[in-house]
């Protein structure tokens, strides 16, 4: 009963946090944009998207490398290494891109975006917008999902052509595959619909959850320095797992009986 | 009623209860806040003093109990309803609560420009305006985290009243600053007060400055008023409460002691088990 007891706490504190954070998604959501608001748009398009530009590249650029290496061990063996161009286009598109990029977004801009409302919740100066009569959801909030929201999926775009070119010089410069071979084998084996825009469709999805999950555990987090920690930890490891998990889900709709 | 009970007050808290889990904080508390006056909720730390601030901005709800603001229930009032009435609301956080990613200049332009459509020549002009009420208008290019923590406190209040409220709550605006300041916080929560005719709230415990310019006080306790009157009646108060508070004794009806099992006991370790 005492383990039944705690198991039924745990999932209705998790239902009843699912349905809060929902209605703090929307009521940050639907709100009417406004042409003086756009520039703290602009500034967290900056702060989440450009700023994260340099681990994206640096990222993408070794993880196209090891790619190269690895898949060129494995396809020399077989006489296939003209396929190398193919393997590291379509295991990026597909998954690494959005996953590997999904999680260093999460690693490196949400934890920063949940510190940061969790300090000005903090300060009180969430309270003080609302004392002046600015709802925080549209001041704060709301600006901050949009940005998560539009930076990672293109975020993973810049991760893929980064880590391909990565691939590329490995392959081409380096093992002395055909240049013109490791592209041709890219373009015929990579179709647009299945897979660049299935994997922007799961870069979105995991941008829309970890941004939300980010700001959300911000907005909620206990007003104390241990609650910041607390808080941002929980932003990394729950997003972290969330993209796994969804990635897992997605990987099962989109590409299960692919050829 | 206390005060003059002609004129109706401009806040009015009526059996407020309010707990923070099991902890009960109010128990059925009577505020009334008249206009034009400085109403100032005292007591010692721990007692909701600033919780009850918060409950009349709507930035908590009570448990049960009603608060009238300008004569209206703002118990049903929705967010955007709440976000109206504080526009007319000044309240100064006790950690001055500036927004730390703008400048002096553009924490108190910040209502303005959210809610006029001024002419930011005229917001300039009003930002000044405001600055030089409490003697800063020189720092009006520095960013929060350079200005000292009576500064600081100066500019949150030039904020506060930027959008001209008719009141203005203080959270403890004395704490931890020292006297040169408190003595110029003293003199602009008066000097405020009385040139815009506004109704001022001070919640603290520095007894002197408070009383010094406070109309009429209620001393909170034990999630209750024990006392209130003018501070005059308050060291003449023969209540127990006031007169523990008022002068400062460290035992009275509050305990210098927190609950704790008898102490001969305790060190014999007799009810270990």
């Amino acid at each position: 009963m005492g383990f039944l007891g705690s198991l039924g706490r745990h999932i209705l504190k998790f239902i009843q946090a699912l349905g809060f954070s929902s209605v703090f998604l929307f009521q940050a959501l639907l709100t009417k944009p406004r042409l003086k608001s756009f520039h703290l748009l602009l500034k967290q398009f900056y702060v989440v998207g450009v700023l994260s530009l340099p681990i994206i590249i640096f990222a993408g650029f070794f993880v196209g490398m090891v790619l190269g290496l690895q898949g060129y061990t494995v396809l020399v063996k077989y006489g296939a290494e003209s396929a190398l161009g193919q393997m590291i286009a379509l295991t990026l598109v597909r998954e690494l891109g959005p996953v590997l990029g999904g999680l260093l977004f999460a690693g490196r801009a949400c934890s920063a975006l949940t510190a940061e409302i969790a300090l000005l919740k903090t300060t009180e100066q969430l309270d003080s917008l609302r004392l002046l009569g600015v709802d925080p959801l549209h001041r704060v909030i709301a600006p901050r999902l949009w940005a998560g929201f539009f930076c990672l999926p293109m975020l993973v775009l810049i991760f893929n052509a980064v880590a391909i070119y990565g691939g590329y010089w490995i392959s081409v410069d380096w093992l002395g595959i055909d240049g013109g071979s490791f592209w041709s084998s890219m373009q015929s084996s990579v179709d647009f619909r299945q897979d660049i825009i299935n994997g922007v469709i799961k870069s979105i999805v995991f941008a829309i959850a970890v941004t939300w999950i980010a700001v959300y555990q911000g907005y909620v987090a206990s007003p104390t320095s241990e609650g910041i920690g607390y808080a941002t930890t929980r932003t990394v490891v729950y997003s972290s797992l969330v993209i796994l998990a969804l990635d897992f889900i997605l990987t099962a709709v989109m590409f299960t009986g692919l050829k | 009623m206390p005060q003059n009970s002609i004129t109706e007050p401009k806040v009015s808290m009526r059996d407020i209860h309010f707990s923070r889990g099991n902890r009960v904080i109010f128990d059925g508390v009577n505020v009334d806040i008249y206009p034009g006056k400085i109403t100032a909720i005292m007591g010692p730390s721990g007692t909701g003093k600033t919780t009850l601030l918060r409950l009349m901005t709507g930035l908590l709800k009570p448990d049960s109990g009603d608060i009238f603001v300008n004569g209206e229930n703002i118990k049903d009032y929705s967010e955007a309803q709440l976000n109206h009435m504080r526009r007319g609301m000044g309240m100064l956080f006790q950690s001055g609560a500036l927004f730390t990613d703008m400048s002096v200049f553009d924490n108190v332009a910040f209502a303005l420009r959210e809610h006029t459509d001024l002419p930011e020549s005229m917001i300039h002009d009003v930002v000044l305006m405001k600055l030089e009420a409490v003697g800063l208008r020189g720092a009006r290019d520095l960013m929060p985290r350079e200005l000292s923590g009576g500064m600081n406190r100066r500019v949150a209040l030039a904020r506060s009243i930027a959008l001209d409220p008719d009141i203005i709550l203080y959270d403890e605006p004395f704490a931890g600053q020292d006297p040169i300041t408190m003595g110029m916080l003293v003199k602009l929560i008066r000097l405020l007060n009385d040139t815009l005719g506004l109704t001022s709230v001070i919640v603290s415990h520095d007894i002197s400055e408070t009383s010094e310019i406070a109309d009429y006080i209620y001393l909170l306790s034990d999630g209750k008023v024990v006392a209130q009157g003018t501070s005059e009646e308050m060291r003449a108060s023969t209540s127990a409460h006031a007169d523990q508070f008022m002068h400062g004794k460290a035992d009275g009806p509050v305990p210098f002691h927190y609950a704790a099992p008898d102490y001969y006991q305790d060190l014999m370790r007799i009810n270990e088990e």
